[in-house]
């Protein structure tokens, strides 16, 4: 045996005992997103996935022998919350994040968790620049938002066969980096034409200019990035003041709210969401187990956030620890049953195995098409 | 052409839709000089006092007519009796502190409404039901003008029209104007201030919660929020148009919703606040107390 095998070994040894004396010490994971404010609907449902997989790690005698502890934060989906939080929870040393909710607040945290070498794994972020490389902490178990894109404009240019496209946007994060997305795969297909991209401000009193604007560009088709409460607000306008078009949004908007809020208005309305994985044993019974406990259907993002959780605690199994570096090791190579699928991350930190389909809302309720 | 009149019809929507709201800022503004930002949550309170009330007399099977009536003449009510109470609790302690105290104590009051109504009603977005009713004879002309719209332009005509009249002639007023002038010496010649003041609190806030019913109706979703967007806006106008006059806060509406709207429509919607702040700055350049604000010396 070599001397470099020698070193390793006895650090391996000191390790175990290490481990060994400091058993007791719970393994702590900072649950961060959306838990009030208007976009509560998105955050909730995650900080209860990750309790119930806590719960059943604990009921099993833990991880490695250790307890998993949740730290919650609630970031209201703004990022100079969600900066402020990172470096809370980076101060009572957690060793991994659940989180954050949205794009905006995640890109202002992940950061903080890269410095302190934190492992970051989201159920709900989907801007694509947070996978550009820079944070080889972050994972995530939702596709990406160009994912999303390229899902909305193939089925408008290749089902719905529409000509002239107006895309709108809410002017953040994800709602502007999504309509990009759509904006570039338009012009880069050939086959149809942006007529109108433009923002609007999220809670203006009414939108009926931007309509009369979109009416008067002759478009056949919206494509809206952003969330329901502007998607619900936009559709009723349009629909008033007697404008047809074909309305396409993200998973922003596919969202039980929207459909409530929007009531008749949203018939008709095509919208991106992640595949239907209710087939799933293992998301049956994350669905059985979110229900016993909360008496009511899990919301958005909650089986992302299942398999987020899941995947972490395997990682910091199949790595023996909760070093950062083997566990993003783990996460890279090693692949986990979830309620998503048999999923595992690559270079980037996107999940292999999880993907958008669409649906479209019909007699109040949203149907996957085939 | 046909797209310049629709661009028009959007902007004065959403202008009498600020004008209405600005008006209960401008009037207590010209009566005590403070400005109520707690004006916008009186606003949304009497949305939700609408929701509820209209929700329930649907379930009782109540006509459309009846339901609008009712609902309204409730969140009326609620309003009124919120924005006195708020006059009482929040400002009537400080009316001789410096200006500063109650414009902060008045920013306490609209988060500690705005968290109130989260907490008691729900942090979600709610449907609001189509309270105002489609007007036949409005079909031909609902492409560019929808019936909530006219009811909303109408309602801030209208709403202008008799508070201009009633500080003008009546007795009550005639006392408004004389506390605005100078609050000390009203009380000398027998004047019940506190009275006068309660009474502007009042009309203010029907003026909120008439706004709050049409406008969520036109909209057709409230939240706990609503009030703080529409507030800022509303505020604007009143400053655009000379805070403390109220034709000026309807025409300041009018400006800033056309603007709004123009702008949209011509050059981009990502820019339609960059436009209107713009106008803002300036109006205010070259009339520091607004279009039709008169300038005299400061008060109180």
């Amino acid at each position: 045996m070599n001397r470099c095998g020698k070193i390793f070994l006895s650090a391996f040894f000191l390790f175990c005992f290490l481990g060994g004396t400091v058993q007791a010490a719970p393994i702590k994971i900072g649950v961060a997103g959306a838990h009030s404010g208007d976009l509560a609907s998105y955050g909730l449902p995650t900080l209860a996935a990750v309790k119930l997989v806590a719960r059943q790690a604990n009921d099993a005698g833990g991880i490695l022998g250790r307890r998993v502890e949740i730290l919650s934060e609630d970031d209201v989906c703004k990022p100079e919350i969600a900066a402020n939080i990172a470096a809370k929870l980076v101060s009572e040393h957690v060793n991994a994040v659940i989180g954050h909710t949205c794009s905006g607040a995640t890109r202002a945290a992940v950061g903080i968790y890269k410095a302190a070498r934190i492992v970051t794994i989201s159920p709900s972020a989907t801007n694509p620049a947070i996978t550009n490389g820079d944070y080889p902490n972050f994972f995530r178990t939702i596709a990406p938002d160009n994912a999303q894109a390229r899902q909305e404009v193939d089925f408008a240019l290749n089902v719905l066969h529409l000509q002239k496209i107006a895309v709108i946007h809410d002017k953040g994060d994800y709602g502007k980096g999504l309509a990009e997305f759509v904006k570039k795969f338009i012009e880069q297909s050939g086959r149809a034409r942006v007529v109108l991209f433009s923002g609007i401000t999220p809670g203006a009193v009414d939108y009926s200019a931007i309509v009369q604007k979109i009416k008067y560009k002759r478009a056949d088709a919206v494509i809206f990035g952003g969330y329901h409460p502007e998607a619900s607000k936009l559709v009723g306008q349009m629909r008033r003041k007697r404008l047809r078009a074909v309305f396409i949004s993200d998973d922003g908007v596919k969202d039980d709210t929207f459909i409530k809020v929007a009531g008749k208005y949203a018939e008709g309305v095509y919208a991106t969401g992640p595949r239907d994985t209710s087939k799933n044993p293992l998301a049956k019974a994350a669905v059985a187990a979110y229900k016993k406990v909360y008496h009511q259907e899990p919301g958005a993002f909650f089986l992302n956030a299942y398999a987020a959780t899941e995947a972490l605690l395997h990682a910091i199994n199949m790595a023996g620890s909760t070093d950062y570096a083997q566990v993003v090791k783990a996460l890279r190579h090693e692949y986990v049953e979830t309620p998503l699928g048999k999923i595992s991350f690559d270079k980037h930190g996107e999940a292999v195995g999880v993907g958008f389909a669409m649906y479209q809302v019909r007699h109040g309720q949203y149907i996957e098409i085939k | 052409m046909n797209y310049f009149l629709d661009l028009f019809f959007s902007g004065l929507t959403r202008g009498s839709i600020y004008a209405l709201i600005a008006l209960g800022y401008t009037m207590v503004y010209g009566i005590i000089g403070l400005i109520n930002f707690a004006h916008g949550e009186i606003y949304m309170i009497g949305a939700f006092t609408a929701l509820i009330i209209a929700s329930l007399l649907t379930v009782l099977g109540m006509n459309g007519m009846a339901i609008l009536v009712i609902s309204g003449l409730a969140a009326m009510v609620y309003a009124a009796a919120y924005g006195y109470t708020i006059e009482k609790i929040a400002y009537k302690p400080l009316r001789n502190s410096p200006r500063l105290a109650p414009l902060i104590s008045a920013i306490g009051m609209s988060i500690f409404l705005q968290n109130y109504v989260m907490l008691a009603q729900t942090s979600d977005f709610l449907p609001f039901p189509d309270l105002i009713p489609n007007f036949a004879f409005m079909e031909p002309y609902s492409d560019f003008i929808g019936s909530s719209d006219l009811v909303i332009l109408l309602t801030t005509a209208v709403a202008m029209l008799l508070l201009t009249i009633m500080i003008k002639y009546t007795r009550m007023g005639r006392a408004m104007r004389a506390t605005a002038q100078d609050m000390q010496m009203a009380m000398l010649v027998g004047i019940d201030v506190n009275r006068v003041i309660s009474f502007t609190f009042i009309i203010g806030s029907v003026l909120a919660a008439i706004g709050g019913l049409l406008i969520a109706s036109h909209v057709g979703q409230i939240n706990f929020y609503i009030g703080f967007i529409a507030g800022i806006k509303a505020f604007t106008a009143a400053v655009l148009g000379g805070i403390g006059s109220i034709p000026g806060a309807v025409l300041g509406g009018f400006i800033l919703g056309l603007t709004e709207s123009f702008a949209t429509g011509y050059v981009s919607s990502d820019y339609e606040d960059v436009f209107a702040f713009g106008l803002l700055v300036l109006i205010l350049i070259f009339r520091p107390s607004g279009i039709l604000g008169r300038s005299e010396n400061q008060k109180v």
